[in-house]
């Protein structure tokens, strides 16, 4: 087993999720058998790989511009951005210029 | 002609520029189109007529005025709603965004209407794009409309079932594993991923930002070329688009294919995959050959090991996105006594089961203890898939295999299963990871009539290229499917 049911309930107070008994039950089993199947990736060796976090990197193959894809960064200008109002008038709950929530702090 | 004919880009031109019919009229043609099917089929969540007929009165203004139209003047087109349109509703498939409606356009949207295209509505998909059915969306499924039984895939399923449906003529999905070229498989139309940074992604909703991509759904190669065309490019807002010229796609997909090296990997045509689609994607092989394309054998050994290292990164980056839906910016808030519950209240509500899922999967890879063995790992897996690429592209110009093991299958048919679902979309996750263009063209159908899909990939930034082979397949083949379908 990789993962017991305390794992599941530390996981989801980190992810913000406020689980159901049940849910908590499916995916412990769900979770168990993905993490089971992705151990497959131990097969290969890989240490002395380096790891890809982009795809827009220099690599080998001589037929890809990515290695000049970003040639350079544009101008730091200050420009006017106007859009507090449009914003703040998606949220939920709204005090103009703020977005409120439940009180974080209790003296 | 009337409104009711089937319709291509350059038809709409002809058409237009003939006065033959207005801009006006062909919106509404679509329009009532999608009044009778949509109920049915359930491709689009959300409709803006008003936006729409302002946009064709400018087309046939400019029409009256005798004007040079723009590329895509008086295109109905179909946006998958995971990408912003200001003032339309945009709910990414999930109720945590039921109530959000944008300030600002996405650049590919922006784009689309500057070339004079008309944008109709937002289409149905998978929550947050996080499926390979439709199936996961909290306004319920979207049904194929080649076989209502079955899925459209997924997870940009409204986006193919619109265009599949003759209710847009072309239509913008995403792609991050699959999802544009799953779906156009399953629905029988093409689709296309681009290279990762080919086309801007300011305004599309992250999933999984080192893979996440916008491409198009269309009737034909040259719609698809039309639409690439007008998206891809340079965009300033986002840091990710590369400043790689387009070029000429729609002139140039015309251009022979004699002579060019197709790489047929054995490592797609093994167990798992439908003894079907096989024979119908080595049949496309053939006729590919038939035009003068060299077949040569490859090998892409870490094919296997593609799924796992897709869905730990992907569920990593998705579990780190998806944390600003907490109640407080956006869609709607579930109250709590404390901050942190009403965090976990909201989205313990606006979440669906698949999204939460793969939250928690991400979650844990790049928990503390974990991160090393799973998410890294992942990331050194990665490197190695994208090397199977660049070295195969040493070799061929392209490379031929099956968009999807299966044809479309029935609603609710993998729902239980999710590692299942996921096992099913190994041909497709192999190129996201290497952030090569891909596109998924219709081959012919199964004995039961189900749509079958070959895709093509080719090297970073060849979509002229890939788009060449696309269009002498489909000219070939007698493949392209109209807009105007019945």
């Amino acid at each position: 087993m990789k993962i017991s049911r305390e794992d599941v309930l530390r996981v989801a107070e980190l992810a913000h999720l406020e689980l159901s008994p049940d849910e908590i039950d499916t995916y412990r089993g769900q979770l168990d058998e993905i993490l089971t199947y992705v151990d497959k990736l131990r097969e290969l060796d890989v240490t002395s790989v380096e790891p890809m976090a982009q795809v827009l990197f220099p690599d080998r193959g001589s037929q890809t511009h990515a290695a000049n894809s970003h040639p350079e960064l544009r101008e730091d200008v200050l420009r006017p951005s106007d859009v507090s109002d449009a914003v703040l008038s998606g949220a939920p709950d709204a005090a103009k210029p703020f977005f409120r929530v439940p009180k974080v702090i209790d003296r | 002609m009337s409104a009711s004919t089937p319709w291509t880009i350059a038809g709409v031109r002809a058409a237009l520029e003939s006065k033959n019919v207005s801009a006006r009229e062909l919106v509404a043609e679509f329009y009532s189109r999608i009044e009778k099917r949509n109920p049915e089929l359930n491709a689009y969540l959300a409709l803006s007529p008003e936006r729409a007929f302002a946009r064709a009165d400018r087309v046939d203004a400019a029409v009256a005025r005798g004007e040079a139209l723009p590329p895509l003047a008086g295109v109905p087109i179909a946006v998958k709603d995971v990408i912003t349109t200001r003032g339309v509703r945009t709910t990414c498939g999930s109720r945590i965004l039921e109530t959000y409606v944008p300030p600002y356009d996405a650049t590919a949207v922006e784009r689309l209407e500057k070339a004079g295209a008309i944008v109709l509505g937002k289409t149905n998909c998978d929550e947050f794009a996080m499926g390979s059915s439709t199936e996961n969306s909290a306004y319920g499924p979207v049904r194929n409309p080649v076989a209502p039984d079955r899925v459209p895939g997924g997870s940009s399923g409204g986006s193919a079932a619109a265009v599949a449906a003759g209710l847009a003529m072309a239509a913008l999905g995403t792609d991050t594993g699959g999802s544009i070229r799953q779906p156009g498989s399953f629905c029988g139309i093409p689709g296309m991923m681009p290279t990762y940074g080919r086309v801007s992604r300011y305004g599309l909703v992250a999933f999984a930002s080192s893979l996440d991509k916008i491409g198009p759904f269309a009737a034909t190669i040259a719609d698809l070329a039309a639409v690439l065309a007008v998206i891809a490019g340079h965009d300033e807002h986002d840091s990710t688009s590369a400043a790689v010229p387009v070029t000429d796609y729609v002139s140039e997909i015309e251009r022979p294919i004699e002579g060019l090296r197709i790489g047929v990997p054995e490592d797609y045509f093994g167990t798992g995959l439908n003894p079907e689609v096989k024979a119908q994607v080595q049949a496309g092989i053939a006729l590919l050959e038939k035009l003068g394309c060299q077949r040569v054998p490859i090998k892409m050994p870490h094919t296997d090991y593609a799924i796992a290292a897709y869905y730990i990164i992907a569920t990593a980056e998705a579990s780190s996105n998806l944390a600003r839906y907490d109640g407080v910016r956006f869609g709607f808030r579930v109250p709590g006594g404390t901050l942190t519950e009403m965090y976990r209240k909201t989205r313990e509500h606006g979440f669906g089961p698949e999204v939460k899922r793969r939250i928690m999967l991400g979650t844990y890879v790049l928990s503390a203890g974990y991160y090393d063995a799973y998410y890294l790992r992942a990331q050194r897996v990665r490197t190695l898939i994208t090397r199977d690429f660049a070295d195969a592209f040493e070799r061929v110009d392209a490379i031929i295999t099956p968009t999807s093991p299966m044809p479309a299958f029935r609603l609710g048919e993998k729902t239980s299963d999710p590692l299942q679902m996921y096992l099913a979309d190994i041909y497709t996750v192999t190129g996201s990871l290497a952030g090569v263009p891909g596109i998924s063209v219709p081959c012919h159908r199964t004995q039961c009539g189900l749509p079958v899909g070959m895709q093509i990939f080719g090297p970073h930034f060849s979509e002229s290229r890939v788009l060449q082979i696309a269009r002498a397949f489909e000219k070939a083949g007698g493949f392209a499917v109209e807009s105007g379908i019945s």
